[in-house]
């Protein structure tokens, strides 16, 4: 498929992203494309504008930051799956990385489109969320950040104002794993299921539960009150919406997520 | 496609229905005709009547398509408007900027649904049934004397084809008049017939070139926008282009099965088996192409391997406002194998008997070939115990089963299934005839012209072969023209796995001929009798019996013939038809299922299928090799569904479980070789056995890990979803 007419430009620098980016309202920012190309190919979205920051490798780093572990926003999944740093502080990312899509999709792909994109399908944006990571953008008025919990807002919304990039991501180190129920290699989650250990707490996060990523506050909660994993994991689909789609239906995602919940935290 | 160099060629963009099923009230393409150098097309521009092949025997030529929606949609991506454009990217903006008015009429979906006739597709005809074939009538005592019957009802559910490449198609009227028309196809003479047919043509006004395109899996045959494109080149006089994008490909080009199987079995305590019923309900889609007719070969196959004395087949075809059926993959009997193969599985749980045992007891033997079925096939040649053993040995089904028990012993999560199939197909089922042509050139090799087609089965290698083996060339001497109306006198094309075994037979018998024409050449050289010249294969020489040495070869005969003008001479054609053959095999899946999830990985598939005399057993195992993928992705994976108003829910792969190489095995292929009588070459068709054979077997070993959970049917396909459900089920 064809996309609609749009402009491109590419960036140099994030502080030329976002002047370009107030050139126009319908502008959006190109990152790997592999989620905003998709969709403009079948004519979901159509920018006027493309502001390509895909070449800004100063965006693109894995680096210690006291303790928290700070991930440039242009960083790709292939790259996040092979860093030693990562894999000793906060192995679950590269897990989950490992997870999605294929090759290709793994090597364009990055964490900042990954979780801007706002997929309630996205697997990384899940993990952010279980981790309480915290998102740094960019815009006209300087640097915010933002917590996990306030950004995702709605299907493919965030808490991005129009000329902000994001810039970097910070995770706490932590203990965790990810488990993705795919039909196929290549599938987005079915459900994916997050477990962490945070500053000595359980933290679930959910893949595909909802019109957001979602914490399963429920099973935490039973957790910190001593429940089993196998009778946390009852409450996995507690205050979810579960989608109905082509790929499985709401119930059998509340099952699904119930097992996975379980089979996680025996894995933690 | 996309390559042909066409000087000033035009794009064709089709404006296609966003409903299921509506009235056209009003297209209004002004804001299109806008666009620099664009032109809108409807129906009402249109000068051609309703898009024939003449309608399939025994189907209601009422509701043929026609080749553009008049005042009516009636599915999803039904072709309203056409687009001419100067390129691609135009004609995108401006098929979405002609406006269509619609009237929106209820759509029905389910066949169902449509079979009680309270939504009409075509109010005029009165009726959304297509197609009855079989009997209506059923024989009280059809189980009369059985111990024991069983009954179930199967859903071999609708799949998209998906070819790697996608339809393409362009067309150039030349100086001279005539047309040609390139097209991404399986059956370019074919083609050349129902174009001239629909544009009311002479057909030497008509030419059809087949480059070398990618696969068809029968969905390819010729279709409406093919007609259009063709039709366009000779209204605008100017070339015209059309390739079809992935997400139309999804809703457009026609789908395949969309068939709803019910069975009852009825045998002794003792396994055998006595009377078989089956009824199909047939959904072909928004208008009555071939999908209407496909019961037809379910129903002839309904017997599959095994001599059932009584048979009672009955099917309906019905409408509805989905993608048109047509041919895919087997295309009529994995829905035949598919229930038998459940039904004798379903027999067997029901006397708790070992699925081999049952088959074992039912086998047509080795020695009562050929044979009539109760459902009307005559079966050519088989070994369908031997297939069966080779493939249990292969597999290791003793060792399976211990590992099966001691799963079920410690109540495993992850239970172990073992899935038998044992199945025959039919190939060349209407028994046709191929075109071949065989000449020797120049330099001393030779070309093979024939009818058949090849897009991306390899019968360049093949058909050489056969030829080179005749002839005593070296195969690289020999070169194979397919594909070109002009070039090529005659041919019926590719589909039904026929190619080799009529297509092949021809080649054989052709230059068989140009042998015995060679002989009376070097005879008159040779100043001997034709009847005492001889070939030696081995070095590709023609010489007097008994003396090698006063002969010559086939270069210096192809250079003296040249010299004296008269290579012409070396050159015969043959055309070869022949009865359909059946070629058999068996399957063995060996899934693990994770009871909890409803989780199947399929650990092997060992296949055992004998497709008779082999020519390249690298080719055949490449048609094994895609053709099990096939049937692993219906009975694991794929599924094309539409919502309650017809909208399509899987248009695309994110949607449509299209499983790729990361989610399948290697497979075990074993070979076995029963030859046919029926053509010189012994060979049988390979194209579509793997899907009729894989399914099955996977869908068997998926019930089968569930037994102990009183699981009796999984529908397909079996996915996660589908498996939990069954557990539930089975639960309440
Ligand atoms: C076949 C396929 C399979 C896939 N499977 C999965 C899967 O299993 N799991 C999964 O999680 N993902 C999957 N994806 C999505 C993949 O991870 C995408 O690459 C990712 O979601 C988006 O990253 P990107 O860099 O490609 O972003 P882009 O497509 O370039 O951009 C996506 C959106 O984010 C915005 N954006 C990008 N970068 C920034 C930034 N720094 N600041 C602000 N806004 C920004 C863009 O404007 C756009 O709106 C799949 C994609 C494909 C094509």
């Amino acid at each position: 498929m064809i996309p609609a007419a749009f402009e491109y430009e590419r960036a140099g620098s994030v502080d030329e992203a976002v002047a370009l980016l107030g050139r126009d309202e319908d502008a959006k920012l190109l990152a790997g494309g592999h989620s905003l190309i998709p969709t403009m190919r079948l004519r979901f979205s159509r920018p006027s504008l493309l502001v390509d920051i895909g070449r800004l490798d100063d965006l693109r780093y894995v680096r210690e930051n006291r303790d928290r572990i700070a991930i440039g926003a242009l960083t790709r999944h292939a790259e996040l799956i092979r860093d030693p740093m990562l894999r000793e502080h906060c192995a679950l990312i590269g897990e989950a990385a490992a997870l999605i899509g294929d090759p290709q999709v793994r090597h364009r792909g990055t964490i900042g489109g990954s979780v801007a994109h706002g997929d309630p399908a996205s697997d990384l944006g899940t993990i952010l969320l279980t981790l309480d990571a915290e998102l740094v953008a960019r815009g006209p008025r300087g640097e915010r950040t933002i917590p996990a919990a306030a950004f995702f807002s709605g299907p493919f919304e965030n808490a991005l104002e129009h000329q902000e990039v994001l810039t970097e991501i910070r995770v706490p180190k932590a203990a965790g794993t990810y488990l993705k129920y795919v039909r196929r290699a290549h599938d987005w989650a079915t459900v994916g299921v997050a477990a962490a250990r945070v500053d000595g707490r359980v933290q679930v996060g959910l893949t595909s539960m909802g019109p957001t990523p979602l914490r399963a506050r429920s099973v935490e909660d039973a957790l910190a009150d001593g429940a089993s994993p196998a009778d946390a994991a009852a409450h996995a689909a507690d205050d979810t919406m579960p989608p109905t789609d082509a790929t499985a239906s709401s119930e059998y995602r509340a099952h699904l997520a119930q097992v996975l919940v379980r089979r996680a935290l025996e894995r933690l | 496609m996309e390559n042909l160099a066409l000087e000033g060629a035009l794009t064709v963009t089709f404006v296609r229905s966003l409903f299921a099923h509506a009235n056209i009230v009003d297209v209004d393409a002004t804001a299109a005709e806008a666009l620099p150098n664009v032109q809108v097309l409807t129906a009402a521009d249109m000068d051609l009547g309703v898009f024939g092949p003449p309608p399939f025997p025994g189907v209601n030529p009422g509701m043929g398509r026609p080749l553009l929606a008049v005042d009516r949609v009636r599915f999803v991506g039904d072709i309203i408007a056409i687009v001419i454009s100067d390129d691609r990217a135009t004609g995108a903006d401006a098929a979405e900027l002609v406006s269509v008015d619609y009237d929106p009429l209820p759509a029905v979906v389910s066949p169902y649904e449509a079979a009680k006739d309270e939504v009409l597709l075509f109010p005029e005809v009165g009726t959304n049934v297509a197609a009855r074939f079989g009997s209506p009538e059923h024989d009280e005592k059809l189980f009369g004397g059985c111990d024991v019957a069983v009954s179930g009802t199967l859903v071999s559910q609708r799949m998209a084809p998906c070819p790697l490449e996608p339809r393409s198609a362009a067309a150039e009227l030349g100086p001279d008049g005539r047309i040609t028309a390139w097209l991404s196809t399986q059956t370019p003479h074919q083609d050349r017939m129902v174009l001239a047919g629909t544009l009311g043509l002479d057909p030497a006004q008509v030419r059809v070139v087949g480059p070398d395109v990618g696969g068809g899996f029968g969905a390819k045959m010729l279709n409406v926008e093919e007609v259009l494109v063709v039709w366009l080149a000779r209204r605008l006089g100017r070339p015209v282009r059309w390739t079809e994008t992935r997400s139309e490909s999804m809703v457009a080009l026609p789908h395949g099965r969309a068939a709803r199987l019910e069975f009852t079995l009825g045998g002794m305590r003792d396994g055998k088996v006595l009377a078989y019923r089956l009824e199909v309900l047939q959904d072909c889609g928004a208008y009555a192409v071939l999908g209407a007719f496909l019961p037809n070969l379910t129903g002839l196959m309904a017997s599959g391997v095994y001599a059932i004395p009584r048979i009672e087949f009955e099917s309906r075809s019905v409408v509805t406002n989905t993608t048109p059926i047509s041919a895919f993959r087997g295309a009529g009997r994995p829905e035949a194998s598919q229930v038998i193969e459940r039904a004798i599985d379903t027999f067997a749980a029901e006397l708790g008997m070992d699925p081999a045992e049952v088959r074992r007891r039912n086998f047509i033997p080795a020695d009562a070939f050929p044979h009539t079925t109760a459902s009307h096939a005559v079966y050519d040649s088989g070994d369908y115990e031997g297939a069966l053993e080779l493939a249990l040995r292969s597999v290791g089904y003793d060792e399976l089963r211990d590992e099966q028990r001691h799963r079920r012993e410690q109540a495993a999560t992850t239970q172990l299934g073992i899935g038998i199939s044992c199945y025959v197909e039919i190939t060349n089922g209407i028994a046709e005839s191929e075109f071949g042509e065989v000449e020797i050139t120049p330099d001393g090799g030779a070309i093979v012209r024939t009818g058949s087609f090849s897009h991306g089965q390899g019968h360049e290698t093949t058909f050489a072969m056969i030829a080179a083996e005749r002839l005593g060339l070296p195969v690289e001497k020999v070169t194979v023209h397919k594909g070109d109306t002009d070039e090529i006198a005659k041919g019926t094309g590719t589909y039904g796995s026929k190619s080799t075994q009529i297509g092949g037979a021809a080649a054989r018998l052709a230059a068989d001929d140009v042998l015995e024409l060679a002989k009376q050449l070097v005879a008159d050289y040779l100043e001997a009798s034709p009847a005492d010249i001889v070939l030696d294969p081995a070095v590709g020489r023609l010489h007097v019996a008994g003396d090698p040495s006063i002969g010559i070869s086939w270069a210096d005969l192809a250079s003296r013939a040249s010299a004296d003008e008269r290579l012409a001479e070396l050159k015969a054609e043959h055309e070869f038809q022949a009865a359909p053959t059946f070629p058999f095999g068996a399957h063995v899946a060996v899934v693990e299922v994770d009871t909890e999830t409803g989780r199947v990985e399929l650990r092997r598939l060992v296949a055992v299928d004998d497709a008779g005399t082999l020519i390249n057993p690298l080719i055949a195992e490449g048609q094994v090799h895609g053709g099990i993928a096939t049937g692993v992705a219906q009975a694991l994976y794929e599924n094309f569904v539409y919502d309650d108003d017809g909208n399509p829910l899987t248009g695309t792969f994110v949607g449509y479980a299209f499983p790729s190489s990361a989610d399948l095995p290697s497979w075990e292929a074993v070979e076995m070789e029963t030859p046919t009588p029926l053509n010189a070459l012994g060979a049988k068709g390979i194209g579509e056995s793997g899907t009729i054979g894989a399914t099955p077997a996977v869908h068997n070993a998926v019930v089968d890990a569930l037994t102990p959970f009183g699981v009796r049917n999984v529908d397909l396909p079996a996915n996660g979803e589908n498996v939990w459900r069954a557990l539930r089920e089975a639960k309440a």
